[in-house]
């Protein structure tokens, strides 16, 4: 009976447009697309250097010998744009994962970083510390600020949500939602509290930037976003289930609120990180999740690395559209997130609505 | 597998949901739950998943407790198909029942060859190897509740759990359902709505009401007219369908009586 229904409409190909072992393929052009990127992003700017040259600046710094290197050439590439060139591909990266993990954390397509509160609980921080003067505040600096706030507002919204060490999803998202627009109230208190020249400053905690990034900025971030996503592809199998239901995980053998609570802390552990060298950087962590699950599935083994070299890619071309579309003036980055993001976005929701054929 | 239930109750925020449950589930045997909406069979499967903890009697696998189980060795043991599936994420068929593997393998491990073969032979097993690629939210009801029971038997547990598979479906789908439980030989407890599933396709039935198990035995003998009355307050009738030969439960409004009705017609 079933047999003869077989050749119903068995299709050749999965349902995503990448399917199984072809993902490796994807990862690999995706790395090139990454690396191909990043040599542009270097390469353009107010001053405009070959490809070549960019890497031979590189290469030469990479096996130490950086004798005879014309000098402009060396503080352009090596100084100033490949730091904040492999900071935004690092956060891109970094948020992107995030957005995978709490999302199938709360089992919600709507979570990041912003919605669980704590990107708006680390510019509180931030911008407190920034305000009352880093002595008030037992000598406490602007980014240790966002990182022990950001902290605090995870323990906050897991407190909030918890029932006797059990996480709810619904509980989780609603006290992530009610702990962050109280966190924005506060900033917004706390900014007609200071002076007009620290206005920049706040804007970078609020909206977020790339700009004025540093080879120091890359250590913690590189550092979280590597253990954080090799923790995250351990957890694939158990990710997969969580997204079938509390009740069927359990019967996978996933004990539901542990590995919910292991979630919250090292999505926030990776936000904070990330929150410090960027600031308050929206979009990435909420679309790049779903264009890489629109090509090749809700399989979180494929989604990671996929979500991951996407969202290094994205943020580095939208980092050099920020500042090359009009030149010498910066462009907030958020701007560009969006512009480049819903776009795609909204392009791969078409066509797959199509490919469904309804 | 066997699994037992041993004076298991089971509170939810303090209030008693399931009292002092005892029963015995033999290998092999197919166990259907009944009871009306709110009597505790839902509650009583959870405490065999591992959701809900007895506050008081234990569920044993082959007489080990499943609180003392690890989750994951749990989950070697009993396979699970619960009745409400969020499943809204873009997962193929194969990878939904490929989840089924999680408590056999280990953090890093990759899927083998071998885990792909057990996948396509529960696939086999529901006769939904054809629709291995396509996704999951694509399939209808029944068709679905077939690939959520091949997840089940990717697992490769020797005893499968079910709360109520065949609602939603439709006449055919529901059929189809109970006939793969049977086929597959597996120690079964399944919840089941319908009390003529229950006759016809279970070697016993327990009857749960208000949070006790109040009946166990074989469906002939369990489901009698008075039982069912008491119970689920309709009217019985058990008798031998006419095409199958197996026995069959009608059931009527207790207050559906042609006579009473024609009164009733009479006042309005």
């Amino acid at each position: 009976m079933p047999r003869t229904r077989g050749s119903r409409a068995a299709p050749s190909r999965g349902p995503h447009p990448v399917a199984g072992r072809a993902t490796i393929l994807l990862c690999a052009a995706l790395t090139a697309a990454l690396v191909a990127a990043i040599t542009a992003s270097v390469s353009l700017g107010t001053v405009t250097l070959p490809a070549r040259d960019v890497w031979h600046v590189i290469a030469r710094h990479v096996i130490g010998d950086t004798a005879g290197l014309d000098p402009l050439h060396d503080q352009i590439v090596w100084d100033l744009r490949l730091p904040r060139v492999l900071v935004a591909a690092v956060v891109g990266a970094g948020l992107s994962v995030i957005g995978v993990g709490l999302q199938a954390l709360v089992r919600n397509p709507l979570a990041d970083p912003y919605m669980l509160g704590v990107t708006p609980g680390a510019s509180f921080g931030a911008v407190l510390v920034m305000a009352s003067g880093s002595a008030a505040l037992h000598g406490l600096g602007v980014t240790g600020g966002a990182f022990a706030a950001a902290l605090l507002t995870t323990v906050a919204v897991f407190l909030l949500a918890q029932r006797s060490g059990r996480l709810a999803d619904t509980r989780l998202i609603l006290s992530g939602v009610a702990v962050g627009y109280l966190a924005v109230a506060a900033t917004s208190f706390v900014q007609l509290q200071t002076n007009p020249n620290q206005l920049a400053g706040i804007m970078f905690w609020v909206m977020g930037s790339l700009a004025g990034a540093e080879w120091s900025d890359l250590r913690i971030p590189t550092t979280a976003l590597a253990l954080g996503v090799t923790w995250l592809l351990a957890q694939g199998r158990a990710l997969n289930a969580l997204m079938i239901g509390d009740d069927a995980a359990a019967g996978l053998g996933i004990d539901v609120h542990r590995l919910r609570r292991r979630l919250l802390v090292v999505t926030s552990l990776m936000t904070a990180t990330v929150v410090v060298v960027a600031g308050g950087l929206g979009f990435v962590g909420l679309v790049i999740p779903h264009i890489a699950r629109l090509v090749v599935g809700a399989e979180h083994r494929r989604v990671l690395p996929t979500a991951m070299l996407t969202g290094a890619t994205f943020l580095v071309l939208v980092d050099l559209a920020s500042r090359t579309v009009d030149r010498p003036n910066e462009l907030p980055v958020g701007i560009f997130t969006a512009g480049i993001g819903v776009p795609v976005l909204l392009w791969l929701l078409q066509r797959n609505r199509r490919r469904e054929g309804s | 597998m066997r699994l037992e239930f041993a004076g298991t109750s089971v509170d939810i925020a303090s209030t008693r949901i399931v009292s002092d449950v005892s029963l015995r589930i033999a290998p092999g045997e197919v166990v259907g739950l009944v009871g009306p909406n709110g009597s505790g069979k839902s509650t009583l499967l959870r405490s065999a998943y591992r959701v809900l903890r007895p506050s008081a009697g234990a569920a044993l696998i082959d007489g080990e407790d499943v609180w003392g189980l690890s989750a994951r060795e749990a989950a070697r043991r009993r396979a699970i198909v619960t009745q409400h599936t969020a499943l809204d994420a873009a997962f193929s068929v194969h990878e939904v029942v490929a989840m089924g593997r999680t408590p056999r393998k280990g953090l890093l491990d990759r899927d083998t060859d071998h885990d792909h073969r057990v996948v396509e032979r529960a696939l086999d097993d529901v006769h939904m190897r054809w629709a291995a690629r396509r996704s999951f939210t694509t399939l209808s009801g029944g068709e679905q509740q077939r690939v959520l029971i091949a997840r089940a038997l990717a697992q490769e547990a020797g005893l499968l759990i079910l709360d109520e598979p065949t609602n939603h479906l439709d006449v055919r789908a529901q059929f189809e359902v109970l006939d793969l439980l049977r086929r597959l030989g597996l120690t079964t407890l399944t919840a089941l709505h319908d009390l003529d599933h229950a006759v016809s396709y279970c070697d016993r039935v327990a009857v749960m009401a208000q949070g006790r198990l109040v009946a166990v035995g074989a469906p002939t003998d369990v489901l009698t007219p008075d039982l069912v009355h008491d119970v689920f307050g309709v009217r019985a009738v058990l008798d031998t369908h006419p095409i199958t030969g197996r026995p069959r439960i009608a059931v009527a409004s207790a207050g559906h009586d042609p006579a009473t009705t024609s009164r009733d017609d009479e006042h309005l």
